[in-house]
């Protein structure tokens, strides 16, 4: 084997890098229009799960399910818990992805009456950076029209958003200043943050 | 006298600079009482008193309701205001735009209760303030202040609020009775706004779990952006344990 290998051996890496290369680059070629479709997509779900008309505490579920498809959990997650993500454990750090993805889906899914009758219109996408800017300018009851945009990256290796920044007010930042204020609270300890975000939100 | 507080006010200001997205606030011990206090005020009497307002925007047969009226009326006469610090900041357009709403709000408008300027003339509101035209005049934020009752703010805002009490061309024509209504105007239609982004201020305020910090950035981030200073994106993909 390793002798009928050898001749060509650079050959046949070189066909085998080739080869992932096609197989990877259309996950990893995000361009303004797959990011513009991603939120497009996203925004589509969660106005058919507002419309639904289903209890709350089970749109909550559904919100945090489209979060959990479309966006960065891990990155996000991970930023929020700031310094303190370096050194947890996988295992804790595992079990507070997944209360902080909870907490993210009650947190902002018990805003959904504000959506209603209200639209969300994508308006552009440009590159920013490494990643992609998505604008959208959200037209909701009794309000002037408010400018969204959505940071798309498919540094995970999928094309996923990590953050949204409406009106100038950075989703991720305001979230890395509440995890770290609950961590602080607990002094430090992640399981303990862990335990209180499966009861925020 | 006016000036030179002014003036004063003017030279502290520029001696303290800020970067992009940093949170300056050397008085955090003293704003972080402010701030329990001012929450406290929400809590018991500002909350209580504005939920029952919440059904009060709209009237009877889709006229507007009182809220609406309150607000309306208010805005408007907080136009000419407006109008002066676009002219200080050296934008006629804007002044010009705001000048036409004021008059047609004003005649059409019925003194302002309604508002056809911005619904069958596109002639909505350019807003600014006296802080903004710091701003522009290069004037630097400042130090991050929480004002007792009326909530986040910076030096410079601070000094623009009471900039613009000074300059609003309103004020000298209004008698004392005309000014406590203009007041009142003002405070109902803040309260109709505690009613409608009520759960907005009560996730901040009261459900966070450091409502003092949370305020302030989101005064800091969302001041910024209406003045239009570039921020800074951030990047986790670059340093996900960034403090």
């Amino acid at each position: 084997m390793t002798t009928l290998m050898r001749p060509d051996r650079r050959g046949f890496l070189g066909l085998l890098a080739g080869a992932t290369l096609v197989a990877v680059q259309p996950a990893f070629a995000l361009d303004a229009g797959q990011a513009h479709a991603l939120v497009e997509k996203s925004l589509a779900e969660v106005y058919t799960v507002i419309n639904s008309g289903r209890p709350p505490a089970r749109m909550y579920r559904d919100f945090e399910a489209i979060f959990a498809r479309y966006a960065d959990v891990d990155i996000i997650a991970r930023s929020a818990l700031g310094p303190a993500a370096r050194s947890v454990s996988p295992t804790d750090f595992a079990a507070y992805k997944q209360a902080f993805q909870g907490y993210i889906g009650r947190k902002y899914g018990k805003r959904f009456r504000e959506f209603i009758g209200g639209r969300i219109e994508v308006t552009g996408a440009r590159r920013l950076k490494s990643f992609f800017a998505v604008t959208s300018v959200a037209y909701l009851n009794g309000r002037a029209p408010m400018e969204m945009e959505w940071h798309v990256s498919d540094k995970s290796g999928r094309s996923l958003y990590f953050n949204i920044i409406i009106e100038g007010v950075n989703m991720l930042a305001s979230e890395r200043t509440e995890i770290q204020a609950m961590l602080a609270r607990r002094k430090g300890d992640v399981r303990a943050l862990t335990a209180d975000l499966l009861q925020a939100g | 006298m006016r000036k030179a507080i002014l003036s004063i006010c003017l030279i502290c200001l520029s001696a303290c600079g800020n970067g992009n997205n940093a949170i300056y606030d050397p008085l955090e011990p003293v704003n972080r009482q402010v701030h329990a206090f001012n929450a406290g005020l929400d809590q018991h009497i500002v909350r209580p008193l504005a939920r029952p307002l919440k059904g009060a925007r709209n009237g009877q047969g889709g006229t507007p309701g009182p809220l609406i009226v309150a607000n309306n009326v208010s805005k408007n006469l907080s136009l000419p205001g407006k109008i002066v610090n676009h002219l200080l900041q050296g934008k006629p357009g804007p002044a010009w735009r705001n000048s036409l709403r004021f008059v047609v709000n004003s005649t059409l408008g019925l003194g302002g209760i309604m508002d056809p300027a911005g619904q069958e003339f596109a002639l909505v509101e350019q807003d600014t303030d006296f802080g903004e035209t710091l701003h522009v005049w290069g004037v630097p934020e400042g130090p991050y202040l929480e004002l007792p009752v009326l909530g986040p703010s910076t030096v410079r805002d601070t000094v623009g609020k009471v900039a613009d009490l000074v300059l609003d061309p309103v004020s000298p024509h209004l008698n004392a009775d005309q000014k406590r209504g203009k007041l009142a105007l003002k405070l109902l239609s803040k309260a109709g706004k505690r009613a409608q982004f009520g759960d907005t201020v009560d996730s901040v305020l009261h459900n966070s779990a450091d409502g003092y910090a949370q305020a302030r950035l989101l005064y800091l981030q969302h001041r910024r952006y209406e003045l239009g200073q570039d921020s800074q994106e951030i990047d986790p993909y670059d340093d996900p344990y960034a403090p």
